[in-house]
């Protein structure tokens, strides 16, 4: 009797399986159509350091990230850096009014539906993963803080060096 | 008695599976909570009457992340 009860409370209490991105884990599958519908895949750049960014036009520190981002990817782009920023606004327009005000110079794909950041475990907004080129997670930053900049730039020199 | 139970069970069991569905939204979900609209402090005018109002009346302060403490010394 009391073993049926146990069993019937088992789904649960026993936590879902998770594929988080976390530090040293292998990144998790991102497959996303960018503006002009081409769809921009993870695993193609296995073998380019790539800096998955989750950002929406409603996110303040995320608008910061963008000039940011864009002198990251102006930086270290000729030594095999790409940058993926995945939109989440649910209304397309809300993306493209933002690209509009604050210009894009890496690649911007589209997750309206927000699979993308439930299967990485995005906690906040912005999030940021740093994937090596052997396609496993180095860094993982939540939030946009000018003090850090200095920190995470330092990890994309260490992972674009280390190729 | 074991029916009864075993069915107490089976509600008890069913009526909490309904809290396991409710999940507070996700961090790029809250677009609309981000709005300035969705602040405890949107209008700046009827914060200060509001917090005027307490420290005058009740002699609390603070509390909406304002400041002062409550201390009274303000």
């Amino acid at each position: 009797m009391k073993r049926r009860a146990f069993l019937l409370a088992l789904p649960w209490v026993l936590p879902l399986p998770s594929a988080a991105a976390t530090p040293g884990a292998p990144a998790p599958a991102l497959s996303l159509p960018d503006a002009a519908g081409r769809t921009v895949a993870l695993d193609v750049l296995r073998g380019k350091v790539v800096y998955v960014d989750f950002w929406a036009s409603w996110c303040g520190p995320c608008k910061r990230s963008f000039p940011w981002m864009n002198e990251m990817a102006q930086k270290y782009g000729a030594k095999g850096f790409e940058i993926v920023a995945v939109n989440l606004d649910r209304k397309r327009d809300d993306a493209e009014r933002f690209l509009k005000a604050t210009p894009a110079g890496f690649t911007v794909v589209f997750d309206p539906a927000g699979t993308t950041p439930a299967a990485w475990q995005v906690k906040g907004m912005p999030s940021s993963y740093l994937v090596d080129a052997t396609g496993k997670v180095v860094m993982v930053e939540s939030g946009f803080r000018d003090e850090h900049k200095a920190e995470v730039e330092e990890r994309i020199r260490a992972a674009v060096g280390a190729k | 008695m074991r029916r009864t139970r075993l069915a107490a069970v089976l509600a008890i069991t069913a009526l909490l599976s309904g809290c396991a569905s409710f999940a507070p939204p996700q961090a790029w979900e809250k677009q609309y909570l981000a709005k300035p609209a969705m602040q405890f402090d949107a209008d700046k005018l009827d914060v200060r009457n509001t917090q005027h109002i307490y420290f005058s009346r009740e002699g609390a302060a603070g509390g909406y992340g304002l400041g002062g403490g409550g201390c009274g010394c303000n």
